[in-house]
């Protein structure tokens, strides 16, 4: 009998999952399809969690981990990878192991992409609250700085703070974060007219709260919450962002590892050894997608829940 | 032109101050109240030359159509909106006279409840530390006392400390939350409660049961009420006086009573017919206001009321009327030409 269920032509399937919001307790007691099932448990969201944890995970124990130093020669150039220890992922054009340059290079992509979008989010959202609560002349002449930044290229930003800075990690997480500043500034000034609106402002008032707990009491948690839904999501551009700055040698200076410079070094030698490139930019891309499916299923819960929603 | 020349010092038009009673005997006394409003399409004067006063354990009820200024006014009495001129006298000083700091501390002495209850609570906080909002911003007590003082306040309107005290606005429902609203004004020991439309969004079953425990709390801590509405039949339940607003002046002000039964003002008189009766069998009257309500960028001159207004004459596009007593006994009304009042005083001087 069970047979028979599960033989159900899946036209009808589907159309009667579509009608019946949850169905996991169908009335008629039929398995919902396995694709259902999957984007129900969130499968995608799930991995994009563990591959992030992992990630996080090696990165930050990067030193503990029996693993070769990444500057160091471990073998012939361009060794292969033979997916067995010691050297799994084999050596790049220098002799270094890939995995270890991977995971050192890991915690370089994750520390610039994270400080720099902290460091974002400080100034751009004191900048918006700023805007957005006072609102006349403050609010036209930083709008007016918030657009001119936001309609200077962002290449040209990077490349021009890259040529007059010294590229060491922390100008570049300042590089990155002023670019990434206007768009919290942004995001925080919108947030912040729309809860100055609301009533409960007035009310603080009418209690006696002056300035400055309106902002920090009132109004901060409120629109944190808006700003640090969006958190994920741009940590992934400014780690796209990083790599696109290694990749043209302008971002973490060798021999440090770092994704972008990883391409980047495999790039001449790609139609002999395309693994060299390949292996990095796997990484890479499923790191950026991770974060964004995080970043998206973060976003949905806080503004479904949110109050900008009501 | 007599009797009305005094409608005009200066170039300012006066609405009249005939109906305020002794400042000794009032608590609230706001005078040649103004606000204006500077949009992209002019300024918008939202109130006009408003003067009312309300006494200790008194309720004053507002009506009007939305915009006519009633909220507007509300707002500038707690300077919550700055009053563009005008006085508050509140506790022998003028509201409009005090610095931001002074104000603070005056001002808790005057609470305000809003329509939108939900709007009213920040979305982040929990139902005990809203209710003693006021207390931790002023610091009044020990973390122990204000929490006793939050579960007094709670209990007053009707919440369990327990039950709710841990929830957030969200998981309330909107007379929940306009219970938390009124709690977190009684902590404050105010005097007066400014209650802005408090039950015009909520449920018609609602409604009553907040309006009751807004009675019984002015009842309980000896509060004023300032109470605004556009229902007319809830703020003849819970006031002692009605003024009538159009177009950000009072038209008619007085007695409850007097108003309602008798008004001398023809935009009451529409307000009124407008209330739907319960009983089929009364026939629908018929005191039709004409059109809509004009631009308050471009008020009408004279009386505002008078495009729309089927007694209108040459004098009120000349003149703006006073404030002046008609019908019964402690109501006023800004009219040339108010009802019964023909026959009551024998017209206009």
């Amino acid at each position: 009998m069970t047979g028979n269920q599960l033989q159900d032509p899946p036209l009808a399937a589907g159309i009667e999952a579509a009608a019946v919001p949850d169905p996991v307790a169908r009335a008629d007691g039929r398995r919902p399809s396995l694709w259902r099932r999957l984007r129900r448990a969130r499968v995608l969201y799930w991995a994009a969690v563990a591959w992030l944890s992992v990630l996080a995970a090696v990165a930050l124990f990067a030193n503990l981990l029996p693993i070769a130093d990444p500057a160091e020669f471990v073998g012939r150039p361009f060794t292969p990878p033979d997916w067995s220890f010691p050297e799994p992922l084999g050596t790049d054009n220098s002799g270094r192991s890939q995995l270890s340059r991977l995971i050192f290079g890991a915690r370089q992509s994750l520390a610039v992409g994270l400080l720099s979008v902290l460091l974002a989010m400080a100034v751009g959202t004191a900048i918006g609250m700023a805007a957005g609560f006072w609102r006349g002349k403050v609010d036209r002449v930083l709008s007016l700085l918030i657009d001119s930044m936001l309609a200077f290229p962002p290449l040209v930003l990077l490349l021009a703070l890259a040529a007059a800075l010294q590229p060491t990690i922390s100008t570049i997480v300042v590089a990155l974060a002023v670019l990434l500043t206007p768009t919290f500034a942004r995001l925080t000034r919108g947030s912040t007219l729309a809860y100055r609106s609301r009533e409960f402002i007035l009310a603080a008032r009418a209690l006696g709260a002056g300035t400055p707990r309106l902002l920090g009491r009132e109004l901060l948690p409120n629109v944190l919450l808006t700003v640090s839904s969006y958190f994920f999501v741009v940590v992934a551009t400014a780690i796209v962002a990083e790599g696109s700055l290694s990749f043209l040698g302008l971002g973490i200076p060798p021999p440090a590892p770092s994704w972008g410079g990883m391409i980047s070094d495999a790039r001449s030698s790609l139609s002999l050894h395309p693994e060299q490139v390949a292996i990095p930019a796997t990484v890479f891309v499923l790191t950026v997608m991770a974060l964004n499916v995080v970043g998206e299923h973060v976003r949905r819960r806080i503004e479904g829940s949110g109050p900008a929603a009501g | 032109m007599t009797g009305t020349s005094a409608a005009v010092t200066g170039a300012r038009l006066v609405t009249g101050i005939e109906h305020l009673r002794e400042a000794s005997t009032v608590l609230l006394g706001v005078e040649h109240l103004e606000l204006t409003y500077h949009t992209d399409g002019g300024a918008v004067q939202a109130v006009s030359d408003v003067s009312f006063d309300l006494a200790p354990g008194e309720t004053l009820g507002i009506v009007g159509e939305s915009g006519c200024g009633k909220s507007s006014a509300a707002r500038a009495v707690l300077r919550l909106v700055e009053p563009t001129a005008g006085t508050i006298r509140y506790g022998g000083q003028d509201l409009r006279a005090l610095s931001v700091a002074e104000l603070r501390r005056a001002r808790t002495d005057i609470q305000i409840i809003f329509q939108d209850p939900v709007s009213a609570l920040n979305p982040r906080r929990k139902v005990k530390h809203l209710v003693g909002e006021g207390l931790s911003i002023w610091r009044s007590g020990t973390r122990a006392q204000r929490l006793e003082r939050v579960r007094e306040a709670m209990e007053a309107v009707g919440l369990d400390p327990d039950t709710f005290g841990d929830r957030r606005p969200r998981e309330l429902s909107g007379g929940q939350c306009q219970r938390v609203c009124i709690a977190r004004a009684l902590v404050m020991n105010p005097r007066i409660i400014v209650c802005d439309e408090p039950v015009a969004a909520l449920d018609v079953s609602i409604q009553a049961q907040i309006t009751n425990l807004l009675e019984d709390m002015k009842e309980k801590f000896g509060l004023s009420l300032l109470f605004i509405a556009h229902d007319l039949a809830v703020v003849r339940s819970i006031s002692d006086r009605v003024a009538v607003m159009y177009l950000g002046k009072i038209v008619e002000i007085g007695p409850a009573s007097a108003v309602y039964s008798s008004p001398a003002h023809p935009y009451t008189s529409v307000l009124l017919a407008a209330v739907p009766e319960p009983d089929p069998g009364v026939p629908i009257p018929h005191t039709p206001a004409i059109g809509d309500v004009p631009s308050p960028i471009d008020p009408p001159s004279g009386c505002r009321f008078r495009t729309r207004c089927p007694r209108a004459e040459q004098l009120c596009a000349d003149e703006e009327p006073v404030l002046r007593p008609y019908g019964q006994k402690g109501n006023f009304a800004a009219c040339h030409f108010p009802s019964e009042a023909v026959a009551a005083i024998g017209g206009r001087a």
